[in-house]
């Protein structure tokens, strides 16, 4: 026991040193903070003008706020996507962003004025062209290629872009979403937990396609210089899919908050975020976007369920997928 | 009754116990009270109880009857570089998820090793996807575990046994009957069980190389319900109904455990004189040659990835793999001080019915435990500065079980052995273990600790939950970089953990053994 004692101890004394600059405690995701994560651009760009210390600390957004409560260190929560907004909201813990909803080039129009868009994308399949000459033209095209060709897909019961597949499917096809699983399922070579495992298959060649993003071929074309991994794109519409940053109410550095927040809509800001977070501004016109990026194929139609629309379908869209998939 | 000898004070071992379960049973109390109503289990949870069950059985059953050949082979034959096979095969066990994984896949994925094999010679390919994926995949994690408690226990076996076998020229199916037979059935059923828990509590393998929501376990359940859509009710009670399944497994097999001992000896080293016709030794090879082709052709995938990708293995991993060491030296350390105790308080009874207490940190969910702790230390202190405390205590409770199993069946035989005698010497407390335990039970206690390790290491546990930035240990730091599209980083971090894990695990077996051998 004396292990843990002092370690507890050490770790103690190592959060308890004093900072005499005010400090910005930022919750984010898990994958933000790293080297390739948006995290430290976020950070050296804030800090240049803020006078302060932006700290990260990550970990599982919701849980972790729900958990905490009150309690919460967080000044801002960043990260936050669409489909939890409407949880994190009932907590109550969060206050209006204060910015401008009119300053933001989203392809659907945004009203909350609790979470602040900072970057968004679309659920898209995922081909290599080298694999695979002609990719299919529209969702039809999709549901009937030959049963050959493997898709490896998320499960939305425990990632967000799996969500974000049921949801686009049940938005593009309404009641017929089951029997539309039902065509897709023998091309579906397995489910994965999360993204990463999903993406992992991809690249290595175990599936031929892959449910993953619109910007996903961005980071190969630019940080790879590989233009054989492309997003097939559907008249039918693809699925937005956005992350918010929300303020702490109770935040005891609220000066510093709403300067954060109008950094996240700030052209120093969203002109770093493509590259840093391989996703689209929230707040930039599109002749603004950063050299290449207007090269990336976007669908002209986007579908969207906004929280309480969502919370009414995400039932039903998830169990015509499970129900479709253990025939 | 003649008066026996406690192998240690009694109140330690029940200390531990209660210890261990207090761990549990308070982070049970921390999710109740914040619980609200709870809908009861629905037709989709009952599916994904009854696939849990059916999968985890095939799994146990499958790895514990392929262990038992390999075992056997290796327990009876010497060859060049058995030590270092002996330790390798018990990589797939402590290896990550995401990487197993890839591994496997590489092997046997639409476009693996097998597949091309298989085109090659004009077959057709084979499918990993589906329920015997989910079988190979857990027999791929837990042979290596059950291979090595059953090796484990053939080398309890005196030297005495063997050579009486030999005089006698006993055949081999009479040798079997009589020096074998018994060992199986006294190790059996514990390896089984706890490789049944093990199973039970898998999602992420279960889902991948199932094909689909078909293959739900009740650990995504509980998963979805923590992590997801947050119903803490709902988890709780997928939690329940985890344990008691768990718990009825275990008491299941320690209660149908026969107490005989293999009998003492004189510590003789061991020599074997049986197994040398033809037939025998050609098919100890065949069966050690297949397992190790099974469970080092997917290692073997993951070095490969791993070498190409080290270049570009960033900085933070190295900070990462820092923080895996000090949490695996303090789950060690937290280990050694339940076990041991736990480990010579079970041997002393007479009913193997207490070692379930060591399965309840395993059959309780990470998650479950971590959540818990997490309501329960906020209100008093920021989570996140105990995030590496809790981590490696968390991860102390997952080894447990292991722990005794590899503990207690050899303690309880040394105790038979030199219990009475040491009684009869006033030997007790410090002294007996100094004298008589631990220089018998020092490759056990290296094993355990070896195992702790390692699998503290590659563990992602709770870390999530509580972690921050600069906390994160390397699992943690690998699932990152995947996130972040870095899949060869990745990879390089994967076999960073993979050489790190079998190291832990080397150094402290390879301290056991010579520990004994002094």
């Amino acid at each position: 026991m004396k292990a843990l004692t002092l370690a507890a101890t050490t770790f103690i004394a190592a959060s308890a040193a004093a900072a005499d600059t005010p400090e910005l405690t930022v919750y984010a995701g898990d994958y933000f903070t790293s080297e390739w994560g948006p995290g430290p651009v976020i950070e050296k760009g804030f800090e240049e003008f803020c006078n302060c210390d932006l700290v990260f600390s990550t970990g599982d957004l919701l849980p972790r706020l729900l958990l905490e409560g009150e309690r919460t260190k967080a000044d801002i929560v960043i990260g936050l996507t669409s489909d939890v907004t409407a949880k994190a909201r009932a907590t109550g813990l969060f206050t209006t962003h204060g910015q401008d909803n009119g300053v933001l080039t989203l392809p659907i129009e945004w009203t909350d004025d609790t979470f602040l868009p900072f970057n968004y994308g679309h659920t898209a399949f995922m081909y290599n062209t080298t694999t695979m000459a002609t990719p299919p033209a529209s969702f039809e095209a999709l549901l009937a290629m030959p049963d050959d060709i493997k898709i490896v897909i998320q499960d939305p019961r425990t990632s967000i872009s799996g969500l974000a597949l049921v949801l686009w499917v049940q938005s593009v096809y309404g009641d017929k979403a089951e029997e539309v699983w039902g065509k897709l399922a023998p091309k579906i070579l397995t489910v994965t937990k999360d993204w990463s495992s999903s993406y992992g298959m991809f690249t290595d060649g175990e599936a031929d396609m892959v449910l993953s993003y619109t910007t996903s071929p961005a980071y190969h074309m630019f940080a790879e210089d590989d233009q054989t991994k492309k997003a097939a794109i559907f008249p039918e519409g693809h699925y937005f899919m956005v992350e918010t940053v929300g303020k702490i109410a109770a935040t005891d550095q609220p000066e510093l908050a709403d300067m954060f927040m109008e950094y996240v809509v700030s052209e120093g800001f969203q002109k770093v975020i493509p590259s840093a977070n391989w996703s689209l501004p929230s707040a930039l016109p599109r002749a603004e976007w950063p050299e290449g990026w207007d090269q990336l194929d976007l669908p002209e139609k986007v579908l969207f369920y906004n929280e309480t629309e969502a919370a009414a379908v995400q039932d039903q869209a998830i169990e015509a997928w499970r129900s479709a998939l253990t025939q | 009754m003649a008066q026996r000898a406690d192998p240690v004070k009694r109140h330690l071992g029940l200390t531990a116990a209660v210890f261990t379960v207090a761990v549990v049973v308070l982070a049970a109390v921390g999710i109740a009270t914040r619980i609200e109503p709870a809908s009861g289990l629905g037709p989709g949870d009952w599916a994904a109880v009854r696939f849990t069950v059916h999968q985890a059985l095939w799994s146990a059953g499958i790895s514990v009857l392929l262990a038992i050949p390999v075992a056997r082979a290796l327990a009876r034959r010497q060859f060049f570089g058995r030590g270092a096979l002996v330790t390798v095969l018990g990589a797939p066990f402590i290896l990550p998820v995401v990487v197993a994984v890839m591994g496997l896949l590489a092997v046997f994925g639409r476009n693996g090793w097998a597949n091309v094999a298989l085109d090659f010679f004009g077959l057709p390919p084979v499918s990993i996807y589906g329920f015997h994926g989910v079988v190979l995949a857990h027999v791929f994690f837990n042979l290596p575990l059950a291979t090595r408690l059953l090796l484990q226990g053939w080398q309890s076996v005196p030297a005495e046994r063997f050579r009486l076998a030999a005089q006698v020229r006993l055949t081999p199916w009479a040798m079997f009957r009589a020096v074998e037979w018994p060992l199986i059935r006294q190790i059996v059923p514990g390896v089984a069980a706890l490789i049944f828990v093990i199973c039970l509590t898998s999602f992420a393998v279960a889902l991948t190389l199932g094909g689909g929501p078909r293959a739900t376990t009740i650990e995504l359940a509980i998963y979805q319900a923590f992590r997801f859509d947050f119903d803490l009710g709902r988890a709780a009670l997928l939690s329940l109904t985890q344990l008691v399944l768990a718990g009825g497994a275990a008491l299941l097999a320690l209660w149908i455990i026969p107490m005989i001992s293999v009998g003492g000896g004189q510590d003789r080293p061991l020599a074997r004189w049986d197994g040398r016709t033809v037939s025998q030794r050609g098919l100890d090879v065949l069966f050690v040659g297949l397992a190790a082709c099974f469970l080092l052709l997917p290692l073997f995938a993951v070095v490969l990835r791993g070498l190409i990708g080290m270049p570009l293995v960033p900085q933070v991993v190295w900070q990462a793999t820092g923080a895996s060491f000090i949490v695996a030296v303090i789950s060690v350390l937290v280990l050694c001080l339940l076990a041991l105790p736990m480990a010579g308080w079970i041997a002393s009874k007479r009913s193997g019915g207490v070692e379930a207490v060591g399965l309840l940190g395993l059959s309780a969910s990470p998650l479950m435990i971590g959540t818990g702790w997490f309501i329960l230390i906020n209100p008093v202190m920021n989570p996140a500065d105990l995030a590496l405390p809790v981590t490696a205590l968390i991860n102390a409770l997952m080894a447990l079980p292991f722990c005794l199993r590899i503990l207690v069946p050899h303690l309880r035989d040394t105790m038979q052995d030199f219990g009475r005698l040491s009684a009869a010497l006033g030997l007790r407390g410090w002294p007996l273990w100094r004298w008589v335990v631990l220089p018998r039970l020092a490759p056990q206690i290296g094993f355990a600790a070896g195992l702790t390790g390692a699998l503290s290491m590659g563990d992602l546990g709770v870390i999530a939950l509580f972690a921050d930035a600069d906390r994160a240990t390397l699992p943690l730091q690998m699932y990152r970089l995947m996130g972040a599209y870095q899949m060869e980083a990745a990879a390089g971090a994967a076999l960073i953990l993979l050489v790190s894990a079998l190291g832990i695990f080397w150094t402290c077996d390879a301290m056991g053994r010579r520990y004994a051998s002094n």
